[in-house]
Parts: C-alpha cells; sequence; structure tokens
C-alpha cells in the first residue's frame, strides 16, 4: 500500500489532464452557451472557428518565429494570441453581415439558423484547410515542462513522476483569467448587463431600448475571443489539426448542455465534468491500484473501463442521462 | 401626437387591423377598448415598431415612424408595456429598473475600460432614481427582490415605473389591470393620472374594465373587427348604437336595465 505514489499517479495521468482538458473545453463551451443565450441558436461552426483562431495563431507564431522573436520559456503563442483573436473577430462579424444577420432580421426560426451554421461551419472547416492545410501542425516552443517527471522523482524520491507541462499550466491560468474577465464583463458593465436582459427576455430589452445589433456586435468579439483562446490552448497542448477541432465539437456541445445552455457557470461545470468523465474512464487505472490494493488483489489487466477510441461516447452518454432527468441542464439553461 | 393612417396588418388570410385611422392628442389619456380579437394589440404593435404594418403610417408629431425598430421608438420617447408583464427574470427589481435609460457611459466598451468613474457617477444616480420611483410606486420593499419572484401586480407596477426611468412622451399601456387586484388597480390608476399630470406623459390605455376606463380616460376609442368604430367620452361610447351591438351588447344593455330596475 502506496498512498503517496497513487496520488501522484492519479494527479499525474488523471487530474492535471483532466483540469487542462475541461478548461478547454469550458472555454469552448462559454462561446456555445453565449451565442445560445443571445443569438437564440446552437452554433455548430464554433469548431471552426476555434480552429481559424488557432491557425492565425500558428501562421502569426511562425512569423514571429521566423523573425527571431521569442517569449522566453513561454510559448511564442501567447504573443501571437492577441492577433490572432482580431482576426477571428473580422471573420465572424464578417460572417454575421453576409449570414446570420439576414436570417435575424427574417426573423429565422433557430432550427433554420443552426443549418445555416452548419454550412457557416463547413465553409469555414475548407477555409481553415486551404490556408494552412489538413495536417498536423507544431508550434509550441518554449520550456516543455514546468515540472518535469525526473525533476519530481530526483527531488521527492518518489517511485512515480509528476509532470506538468508547460502547456497545462499556462491552459488554466489563462482560462481562469478568460473566465474572470467575462463574469466581470457580465456583471459589472452596462454592456454586460444588456446582454443578460437581451438573453433574459429579448422583447422587454428592445423596448427599453437596448439595441440589438449592438449587443449581438459584442457577443460575437466576446465569443470569437473565447474560441480562438480555446483553439489556442488545445493547439499547445495537444498539437493544432484542422479537423480535430470539428470533432471537438462534440464535447463542447455536451458540455454546454450538461450545464444548461445559456448559463455560463453551468458552461464551465459542465466543461470539468465532461473532461474528467471522459479521462477517468478511458484511463487504465492499474498503475494506481497498484498502490492502494494489497498486494494479493492487484490487477491483472489494464482496468481500463473504455478505450480512449470510445472517448466522444461518455460525453454522449453523460448528456443523454443529463437530458433525460434534467432537460434544462444541471444549471438551469434553457430548454433545449 | 401619433396620428395612425389607414393601417392594414394581415396575418396570411386574417385581416388583425383593418384599416385603422386615428389620432392620439398630446398630454391626453386615450383608452381603446373593444372586444377580444379586435385588433387593439396587434395596432399596438405596429404603433410601437414590434411589427411591420402591411400597409398604413403612423406619426409622431411631424416624422413617420412606420417600422422603425422598438429601440429608436424607445430613443424617441415612446414606450410600451405588455398584457403579461415582461421582465428580466434573473435580475432584481432595482437592476431591472436601472437597465432602463439607454445611452449610457457604459454602454461604450472604451469607457468600460476607461472611463470608470464617470460610470460610476452615472451608476449612483441612476440608483437613486430607481429608488425614488420604486418609491413612488409603493414596492421600495421588494428592491433587492429578483424581478421574476415578485407577484403578477407588482410586475405591472414595475412596467410602470420602467417608464418613469426615462422621460418618456408617449406611452402605450397594454392591460394593466389584466390579473391586478382591484386595490392595486385604483393604485395604478392614481400613478397614471399622477404621471399625466406631473409630468405631462400621453398614454394610451387598452383595458377591458370600465370603471378604471371612466376613471381615467378621455376620449376613449373602440375598435372592433381591425376597424376604428367610434371615438368619444366613454358615456358617449356607451350610448353608440355601433359599439353597443359590437362589443358591449346585450351585457351592457342589461347591466342598464339591471341598473335602472335597482
Amino acid at each position: 500500500m502506496d498512498f503517496l505514489n497513487a496520488l501522484v499517479a492519479l494527479s499525474n495521468f488523471v487530474l492535471v489532464p483532466a483540469i487542462a482538458y475541461g478548461s478547454q473545453l469550458a472555454l469552448g463551451a462559454l462561446g456555445v452557451t453565449l451565442i445560445y443565450g443571445i443569438l437564440r441558436f446552437s452554433n455548430f461552426a464554433h469548431g471552426d472557428t476555434m480552429a481559424f483562431g488557432a491557425m492565425i495563431a500558428v501562421l502569426v507564431t511562425w512569423g514571429l518565429q521566423a523573425a527571431g522573436v521569442s517569449f522566453g520559456p513561454l510559448p511564442t503563442a501567447l504573443l501571437a494570441l492577441p492577433f490572432a483573436i482580431l482576426g477571428c473577430i473580422v471573420l465572424v462579424l464578417i460572417t454575421d453581415r453576409l449570414v446570420y444577420r439576414f436570417y435575424r432580421e427574417q426573423k429565422a426560426k433557430p432550427v433554420i439558423l443552426v443549418i445555416v451554421s452548419m454550412g457557416v461551419m463547413f465553409i469555414m472547416n475548407g477555409l481553415v484547410r486551404f490556408i494552412i492545410g489538413p495536417d498536423d501542425q507544431r508550434f509550441s516552443d518554449g520550456a516543455r515542462f514546468i515540472v518535469s517527471a525526473r525533476d519530481f522523482k530526483a527531488m521527492t524520491g518518489l517511485r512515480e513522476g509528476l509532470a506538468i507541462k508547460t502547456s497545462q499550466g499556462i491552459t488554466v491560468i489563462v482560462a481562469v483569467v478568460a473566465v474572470a474577465l467575462l463574469f466581470w464583463f457580465l456583471n459589472k458593465t452596462r454592456t454586460g448587463k444588456s446582454m443578460r436582459a437581451y438573453s433574459d427576455n429579448e422583447d422587454l430589452a428592445l423596448l427599453s431600448g437596448i439595441n440589438p445589433e449592438r449587443v449581438v456586435m459584442i457577443t460575437w468579439i466576446i465569443v470569437a475571443a473565447l474560441a480562438t483562446t480555446a483553439g489556442v490552448l488545445y493547439g499547445l497542448d495537444k498539437s493544432f489539426k484542422p479537423f480535430v477541432y470539428f470533432q471537438l465539437l462534440l464535447p463542447i456541445f455536451a458540455s454546454a448542455i450538461v450545464g444548461g445552455l445559456g448559463n455560463p457557470i453551468g458552461a464551465i461545470a459542465g466543461g470539468f465534468i465532461i473532461a474528467f468523465s471522459e479521462v477517468t474512464i478511458t484511463y487504465a487505472w492499474k498503475k494506481v491500484l497498484t498502490y492502494v490494493a494489497p498486494e494479493s488483489l492487484e490487477p491483472s489487466g489494464l482496468v481500463q473501463f473504455l478505450s480512449t477510441d470510445y472517448k466522444f461516447a461518455v460525453s454522449f452518454v453523460i448528456l443523454l442521462i443529463v437530458l433525460l432527468f434534467k432537460p434544462t441542464g444541471l444549471f438551469k439553461g434553457k430548454a433545449v | 401626437m401619433i396620428v395612425v393612417e389607414d393601417v392594414h396588418k394581415h396575418f396570411g388570410g386574417f385581416h388583425a387591423v383593418d384599416g385603422a385611422s386615428l389620432e392620439i392628442q398630446k398630454g391626453s389619456i386615450t383608452g381603446l377598448i373593444g372586444p377580444n380579437g379586435a385588433g387593439k394589440t396587434t395596432l399596438f404593435n405596429v404603433i410601437a415598431g414590434v411589427l411591420p404594418p402591411t400597409s398604413g403610417r403612423v406619426f409622431m408629431g411631424d416624422e413617420d415612424i412606420t417600422g422603425l425598430p422598438p429601440h429608436e421608438l424607445f430613443h424617441k420617447g415612446l414606450l410600451r408595456t405588455f398584457q403579461i408583464a415582461h421582465e428580466f427574470s434573473s435580475m432584481s427589481c432595482r437592476e431591472n429598473l436601472m437597465m432602463v435609460p439607454g445611452a449610457q457611459s457604459g454602454e461604450s466598451l472604451w469607457n468600460t475600460w476607461f472611463g470608470r468613474k464617470r460610470i460610476a457617477d452615472e451608476e449612483r444616480a441612476l440608483k437613486a432614481k430607481a429608488d425614488e420611483v420604486l418609491e413612488f410606486l409603493t414596492i421600495e420593499h421588494l428592491a433587492d427582490h429578483k424581478a421574476g419572484q415578485v407577484s403578477g401586480g407588482q410586475k405591472k407596477l414595475l412596467e410602470l415605473g420602467r417608464t418613469m426611468m426615462v422621460d418618456a412622451k408617449i406611452v402605450f399601456l397594454d392591460e394593466v389591470g389584466a390579473g391586478v387586484n382591484r386595490t392595486l388597480l385604483m393604485t395604478i390608476a392614481d400613478t397614471i393620472l399622477r404621471l399625466n399630470k406631473e409630468r405631462g406623459y400621453t398614454f394610451v390605455v387598452i383595458e377591458h374594465d370600465m370603471d378604471f376606463i371612466g376613471k381615467i380616460c378621455d376620449p376613449v376609442i373602440c375598435m372592433a373587427e381591425g376597424k376604428v368604430l367610434a371615438e368619444g367620452t366613454l358615456d358617449e361610447i356607451k350610448a353608440n348604437d355601433h359599439v353597443i351591438e359590437a362589443y358591449l351588447g346585450t351585457g351592457l344593455k342589461n347591466k342598464d336595465k339591471l341598473e335602472a330596475g335597482a
């Protein structure tokens, strides 16, 4: 029985990756939930919006690296992030102007907007692959680890190592900052309150003199910033591949719906719920159990509930359960 | 103040408003009555910019306001309330009122970051004003309650309070009395009269309660089947044969008989 080693192994393989992944999902789900709350449709193009933002970050990062600019131990991509956000804002505002605004003026039903967003998704997806290609792109640089497994072992003398990647640390810090800014904005500023008012009761908001086009524009700006941030963090942590963001759409929607669509707190909670379930269910627990269980009970198999191939299935099972028993999500969003 | 010229609003083959023309005098409290389905609320929606008219014009003063979106009309001083009270349910009553005045410094993203002091001053003034309004409406004890949780009648008062947060010129009230008890209804009537006298608001009121109409409205316009049937004081309207036929019908005749009999 070696509780300490078990704990370290658990942190290394489950807690740390799940927290980082959960932060990325939460940022993505916040964008989905804001669009749902304000524009009242499920934006299927969100994954590819993330891909587009991340793509600009990759391109700018390469440019900066070529120019010899670096950010010390931190990845250069962080310097590129503001440019990527700007680029992404331009893209979504143009899309809104050319596509969504037309349907808004028609007062199109949400179902139609969902299908429209699918069209936008395919176009953005094509655009990203056209510009950067469908392959994996590496753009992370700087120090790879905050704490490496070897240093950790040397430091503590434990058999198990705990590695924290720089990208994981940055993900959590950036996510916390972004969420704090968002909540401050929504709760404390006049514009944020207008957004909440518009989400709460559109008719009344209009008749209170709130300009809907302005609220919509600011929503897109915030969503583009969140999507780009999420996309870049995910790309730094794993790697950048356009198609991966499309797949990421599934757990992101699951997070937003599990938390309650239209509810920002729900989106964050949903992100972590989905991330932790995916990681814990697809992790091979043999190592941790070997330390905790008495010798005679040591598992011989991997003790992995599902292969990692099924990780998206996990999000869907959770989604189904929540929709069956609590259709408005755990944090009382709007009914889907 | 408001001139409605031959407004039509058709929903497919159904003519909800079918050539309504009317004029609302500045400083008046005009009652709009008519049987259910007469097109009163639809006409309100057309005037307030919620629905575009099929044909016809709406003027405010000399200005053509046909089809302007609600938030622009709001800035021109045209406000409305809803048949079923609307509120921002997740905000407190005070915040609901503070939402109203548009064009504050805090609206600009620039000021959000760099004009903190100006915003703080404005917010303070707004808060004072909201508290004043709540006191006027005798619901100051609800200031910090979530608006979604107060009673229906209190929501109606809150709707009225919303019009007091800005200098409204004309306010359209859609069935302020629906679902409100008699005592509160009279409080609302008094509030309307006071706002009319003290602040010079023009009101247009849809209401089914004739006592309420009789107490505050002059003139009264009666609509039926999408058209304006008659206009005049409530007594004139009550005496108008067309109106009696279309709306007040046998009910009122019986009531008169009953009253005569008693």
